[in-house]
């Protein structure tokens, strides 16, 4: 019986969520009232409704789910009361949103009300009808609003006009049954039944052409009388905001006429003279009278070309933007951007200003001023304004630098008007703010330097001088050892000096220092150590008198974590320490880069399956060795595709010819195959069958007896030719490379020395492929065993890309070698060494689950499987 | 589409939500998002910027009063000065409601502050621009409710009687 008495109750409930320390605590508060009004709605008094639905709105708005109290608002808004129905209806705005099933339920509710005897509960309906509702619902009620229109009450004429707005938002069908409606309301004197009627008829204008055109000539004459009237009226405290009657009415009037005068010249001659007197006349020292003015401006803009209401707009501008009112410089930047397109030049008057904002505290000025400045470059005043942006870039907020560094390296790109000037403004951006430079305008940068020849020089040193004091912006390193490592001569003996230039003298030990800095510098990440350590193979060659030291630094590398440093290194001190007749032809300069290509690219993004760069020519004097070498150096090769970690090779990696990833491509298949193995193993370790004690026993002899026939010959044969798996622990693709380098045939036939101990087995075969192993233990290691295994093509296609992936148990290592091609012709073979370490050597015996991947005829098929059968002892 | 208001929020300094409404759709789960996003950025701005942010392609308009946050978020092309007025509107039929108002009055009389804000704004437009018309209509409907708890309680009166 407390349903209206109910506030008690409701205040208790905020009293006791309002005391809660915790947020558990009030989670607990929350939950058991929850509870309570789960049961309460269960027992479903009608009396305790009112509260328990207050009380959910409380709780929705403390971001609980209150879904569960959606019925009863619909029980609330269908029972008889106005008090039941008020908070039904605010509930049903609150709980409930236009996509949800339940909404259309109050379909016939709604009607009922829309047609009630008392206009409150008329308006009650009508407002949630406005706020919520849903296209279907708009259909259905439309016909009862539109009649609303024209109530007696102004109540619910107004209401109704904004109800129609949301209808016809949702159905734009709907329109035209509005349009006599909404300009009966332009003719009211009810301030609030006027002021929806105009935002109505705005509406209807931007649905509907037609409406436009019949209130374009129709009403624009009684719209522009309104709005003198209301300008000149006198003053009426009901409406009065700091001197201006009825801002509000003002600007909708003014929005009204906006699109009533845009694009007819008719029109827009009819309202010059009102918006003339608005613009003079309206107060400009309280936010009101600005209000009004902006939406004038924005008026004076949009409709047909009246130059002298144009100069006055532009001129309330310019006050605007030396308001010392924050919001009044905001809305003058955002305003101004609209006015270059039609009067560039009255906007440059304001340059200064505008420059000035830049360097608001403030970040939301900043950021429309900066958009602004950039619309204001061109040709003319690109270096002023470069000069002054990037001054204050040494002075930004650490926050604001990323947007303003991209926003000056994107004018300097659009504007520069010479090569030395672009890269003079770029080296100063890298130096303030390298660490906030995105890829892509570096690599441009990069790009346009090699394509200025004769600019290298000079590059190349004012690079050195930028790198020695901003050694912590990663970006201007970059580019700083990249042009050290190709210029890196220039640099030395300043060739190519310009009148403008002071010389330096830059001994080759000091050029090294600046990459051997980048390169140990413990925050450095693998990019910046990647470019270093090429930058030093390419210096090896140009300072040959320094390269004993150059090759110190590059063998420090090999003991890096990171496993492609690594593996460069090993390969470049191979290059270094016993390539020398073919050393310089290796690292001569790369061949100008393709600006128009990197800008195609940079434009759409493609992922970088296609080089960029046209392949290096260069000339190799021993032809065998060089065919391996050259297409290890030049990786940007478009066989890079198949490579499973090369796929986020970037532009960066084709430009410098180191692409990372695609040794893979060279090495068969093995990084990829060792990161997908780490990962297979873990998921197999589960798996794994285990061996039973019998077999352990038997395979513990076996292995007894075949180590000690396996022993001698193989001993033999590794100290005679120095065999395939050089012992790498972290990299078995190293040892690929090795045999690459060193020239040696990879591998070297074991069968013979195998003996008959492990037969071979088939470990896989399909319809297509055929998988045979072949086994042989290494002197000396009971645990090791070597496996060949030999890929048969089956089918009468080639298959390309092929690339044999393995995953063992935990007790088991597995090293695969690159296998001897990734092409795998019609009925023929390719061979790939692995070796597994089984460290419960004697107790389990091998098991392998593996992959294969290869394509034909471009469709990439995959193939699994588990090896079972391995023979016993391994 | 096109709508002046997209969402009104009172939060206050504390982060707590005060009021909501939504008048373009968000499912519950964006709403909560909006709302942490929000106060986050607002609650930290300091106290002579301007009152706008751009967020998310539209504008919020903030202003605070006493202890509470008025966010109301509106499309890039809208006139933030006249929201501001707007805002500062709802406020002042606030303040001549409650008498004075303050956020404990917000806090326990919330409903109220929701039927005002209905009076004052349908479908994410302005309805009245007039203060004084607005506490005319919310007074009716008050007193309608009055005259309805009245009879209520008379009639549970006579019931109670009739069964002493």
């Amino acid at each position: 019986m407390n349903s209206i008495f109910s506030g008690t109750r409701l205040r208790d409930m905020i009293r006791s969520i309002r005391a809660c320390k915790t947020a558990a605590e009030e989670r607990g508060v929350v939950r058991k009232e929850c509870a309570d009004i789960r049961a309460s709605i269960n027992e479903n008094d009608p009396h305790d409704r009112h509260r328990n639905l207050a009380k959910l709105m409380f709780i929705h708005m403390l971001g609980y789910p209150t879904h569960f109290g959606q019925m009863e608002c619909l029980k609330l808004i269908a029972s008889p009361g106005f008090p039941e129905k008020r908070i039904g209806y605010l509930g049903l705005m609150l709980l409930l949103d236009e996509r949800q099933e339940v909404l259309m339920l109050v379909t016939n509710s709604l009607k009922q009300d829309l047609n009630h005897t008392n206009q409150y509960v008329v308006g009650l309906a009508l407002c949630a009808l406005g706020n919520i509702c849903s296209a279907e619902m708009a259909r259905d009620l439309a016909p009862e609003v539109e009649r609303l229109i024209q109530f007696r009450d102004p109540n619910i004429r107004k209401k109704a006009a904004l109800c129609s707005t949301r209808i016809v938002r949702k159905v734009p069908d709907l329109a035209e049954n509005f349009v006599n409606a909404a300009s009966s309301l332009l003719k009211e004197k009810h301030h609030g039944v006027l002021i929806t009627g105009v935002q109505l008829c705005y509406e209807l204008c931007t649905i509907s052409e037609e409406a436009l055109e019949y209130f374009r000539k129709k009403c624009t004459e009684g719209l522009i009388k309104t709005l003198r009237d209301i300008t000149n009226s006198a003053y009426q405290p009901e409406y009065d905001v700091a001197g201006i009657t009825d801002p509000f009415l003002h600007i909708r009037l003014l929005k009204l006429l906006r699109v009533l005068g845009h694009g007819d010249a008719d029109a827009s001659d009819l309202m010059t003279d009102i918006l003339a007197q608005v613009a003079t006349k309206t107060e400009s020292n309280k936010n009101a009278g600005n209000a009004v003015l902006y939406e004038c401006v924005e008026t004076i803009m949009a409709i047909e070309d009246t130059s002298s209401l144009r100069v006055l707009a532009i001129n309330i501008l310019g006050r605007f933007l030396s308001n010392r009112d924050n919001n009044i410089r905001y809305v003058a930047l955002n305003m101004l951007m609209k006015a270059i397109a039609f009067d560039d030049q009255a906007v440059q008057r304001h340059r200064v200003t505008i420059l000035e904002c830049v360097k608001d505290p403030d970040a939301s000025i900043r950021k429309r001023a900066l958009e602004l400045v950039s619309l204001l470059v061109n040709e003319n005043n690109v270096k002023q304004l470069t000069k002054e942006l990037i001054d204050y870039l040494e002075i930004s907020d650490e926050d604001f630098k990323e947007d303003l560094s991209a926003k000056i390296c994107s004018i300097v790109e659009k504007f520069s008007p010479e090569k030395i000037w672009y890269i003079d403004q770029m080296l100063k951006v890298l130096s303030e703010a390298g660490k906030f430079v995105k890829d892509d305008v570096w690599h441009a940068l990069i790009v346009v330097i090699s394509n200025a020849s004769e600019l290298h020089g000079y590059t190349v040193r004012a690079l050195y001088k930028a790198v020695l004091t901003y050694s912590e912006q990663e970006t201007l390193v970059r580019v700083a050892i990249w042009c050290i490592g190709e210029y890196g001569d220039l640099l030395v003996n300043n060739v190519g000096m310009l009148g403008i230039e002071d010389p330096i003298t830059v001994t080759e030990s000091d050029a090294v220092d600046v990459v051997e800095d980048a390169i140990t510098r413990h925050n450095s990440d693998m990019t910046t150590k990647a470019m270093a350590l090429v930058a030093l193979l390419k210096l090896s060659s140009r300072f040959p008198s320094i390269s004993e030291r150059i090759k110190d630094i590059i063998v420090k590398q090999k003991g890096s974590l990171l496993l492609e440093m690594q593996q460069r290194a090993i390969e470049f001190n191979s290059i270094v320490d016993r390539h020398k007749n073919i050393r310089s032809s290796l690292v001569e300069r790369m061949p100008v880069l393709d600006e128009a290509t990197f800008n195609v690219r940079r434009a759409g993004s493609l992922p970088a399956s296609v080089s960029t760069m046209a392949k290096p020519s260069v000339s190799i004097p021993n032809g065998v060795a060089a065919a391996p070498l050259v297409d290890l150096l030049d990786l940007g090769s478009d066989d890079i595709l198949a490579a499973p970690s090369s796929s986020g090779a970037d532009f960066l990696q084709d430009l410098l010819g180191v692409d990372l990833g695609s040794s893979e491509v060279q090495s068969g298949a093995t990084p990829g195959p060792k990161a997908g193995a780490d990962l297979l193993m873990d998921i197999l370790s589960i798996g794994t069958p285990s061996p039973s004690p019998a077999q352990n026993n038997t395979s513990s002899v076996d292995l007894l007896s075949t180590a000690g026939i396996n022993n001698n010959p193989s001993t033999a044969l590794d100290t005679l030719s120095s065999p395939a798996p050089p012992h790498i622990a972290t990299t078995a693709s190293a040892g690929g490379m090795f045999d690459l380098l060193d020239g040696l045939s990879p591998s070297p036939s074991k069968e013979a020395t195998n003996g008959p101990a492990y037969p071979p087995i088939v470990a896989y075969e399909s319809s297509t492929l055929k998988i045979e192993f072949t086994f042989s233990k290494p002197s000396g290691n009971l645990q090791e065993t070597n496996v060949q295994a030999t890929f048969i093509n089956l089918s009468p296609n080639t298959f390309t890309d092929f690339i044999f992936q393995a995953a063992v148990p935990k007790f088991l290592q597995l090293h695969l070698d690159p296998a001897s091609s990734n092409t795998l012709p019609a009925s023929g073979n390719i061979t790939q060494n692995l070796k597994v370490t089984n460290s419960q050597h004697g107790k389990k015996s091998l098991v392998m689950r593996m992959r294969i991947g290869y394509k034909v005829n471009g469709k990439d098929v995959l193939e699994e499987g588990q090896i079972n059968n391995f023979p016993r002892g391994l | 589409m096109y709508f002046q208001i997209h969402f009104v929020l009172l939060v206050s300094r504390q982060g707590k939500v005060r009021l909501t409404k939504w008048y373009s759709p968000y499912t519950q789960k964006e709403r909560s998002k909006v709302i942490r996003e929000l106060s986050g950025v607002i609650l930290n701005r300091g106290p002579k910027l301007c009152n706008f942010i751009e967020w998310r392609g539209y504008k919020v308009v903030y202003k605070r009063y006493a202890s509470l946050y008025f966010c109301m978020c509106i499309d890039e092309a809208d006139n933030e000065l006249e929201v501001l007025e707007i805002i500062h509107h709802y406020v002042e039929i606030l303040d001549r409601y409650f008498g004075s108002v303050c956020e404990l009055d917000l806090i326990f009389n919330f409903h109220k502050a929701y039927y005002i804000l209905d009076e004052l704004l349908i479908a994410g437009e302005l309805q009245e621009s007039s203060k004084k018309t607005v506490a005319r209509i919310i007074s009716a409907q008050d007193q309608l409710v009055e005259a309805a708890k009245e009879e209520a309680s008379s009639i549970s009166n006579i019931i109670a009687q009739a069964t002493k």
